[in-house]
């Protein structure tokens, strides 16, 4: 474990350096290839409205991926996570145009625990909307 | 339809290793835009006291759920897959997922439910190496929503 964030540097209610995360239709294709999940809602706009959705969204576990970003940049060492949870609680709806969507993510510790492990509370959003909830990560200081 | 209760606390055999690679590892990395050297770079990686490049929190994911398609796709537990979403995710590491890794899932169902119609299903992915030591133990909550009425 070689982060370089001490415990005793950390408070409740420190803030971790927040990050905006573009998404467009390539990106998610390019998911879809890396990860596996091909699921076409994620890439086929006729299909995703057939099943009642908006337009095409992103995967979870890519908002997911791009949320705990902000903790292991932070931390510098991934390794750092020990524990993540997320609940999806709104789709990031992804259009067909130059811009796509944006993954807004903030973060901050919320609880110091024992072995000088802290809880991060992580806030990410899209058009407004909260993406995901119960978003919490455990982080193995030093 | 509610599933059968009689399913919560099956454990499914375990599955054959999954072999994690550097190349495999890069692509995700990439794919969600991530940069961090301890990913791609053996070198890097081994500065932070890993042995080679280490996979992304949620890289494992493709690998639990894929086990966890075994309990869905059951074909006497009877779950509609094409209305499957994922509710909830959650992992718990004891280490790194690491490139050279050989990794075995075992999936346990530890909970139905069925909720306005919805079948939700917890299923738990444990995730061990080749020498039988734990690295993450996966949590993935399925919900099936219910039919829309004819």
């Amino acid at each position: 474990m070689a982060t370089t964030i001490k415990y005793a540097d950390v408070e409740i209610g420190t803030e971790l350096p927040a990050q905006n995360f573009p998404v467009t239709r390539a990106t998610l294709v390019q998911y879809a290839g890396a990860s596996g999940d091909f699921n076409p809602i994620h890439w086929n706009e006729k299909f995703a409205v057939e099943v009642g959705l908006p337009d095409v969204i992103a995967h979870g576990m890519f908002t997911m991926a791009e949320a705990i970003r902000v903790v292991t940049d932070w931390a510098g060492d991934p390794a750092a996570v020990v524990e993540y949870g997320v609940r999806f609680t709104k789709p990031v709806v992804v259009p067909n145009d130059d811009k796509g969507a944006e993954i807004e993510v903030s973060a901050k510790v919320a609880a110091k625990l024992d072995d000088n492990r802290v809880r991060v509370d992580l806030t990410a959003m899209s058009a407004g909307q909260k993406v995901l909830g119960m978003s919490r990560a455990v982080v193995q200081l030093v | 339809m509610a599933l059968d209760q009689s399913f919560v606390g099956r454990t499914y055999p375990p599955t054959a290793p999954y072999e994690v690679g550097r190349e495999k590892i890069r692509e995700f990395a990439e794919a969600v835009g991530d940069a961090n050297p301890a990913y791609v770079d053996p070198a890097a990686a081994r500065e932070l006291g890993h042995p080679d490049v280490i996979a992304p929190p949620t890289f494992v994911f493709a690998i639990t759920f894929k086990a966890a398609g075994e309990v869905v796709h059951d074909p006497e537990l009877g779950l509609d897959y094409s209305r499957v979403v994922h509710g909830d995710q959650k992992f718990a590491y004891t280490r790194p997922v690491r490139s050279g890794d050989r990794l075995s899932v075992t999936s346990t169902i530890e909970g139905i439910k069925s909720l306005a119609g919805n079948d939700i299903i917890d299923v738990r992915g444990e995730v061990h190496d080749e020498a039988g030591e734990h690295v993450v133990t996966a949590w993935t909550k399925l919900v099936s929503r219910a039919a829309e009425e004819a």
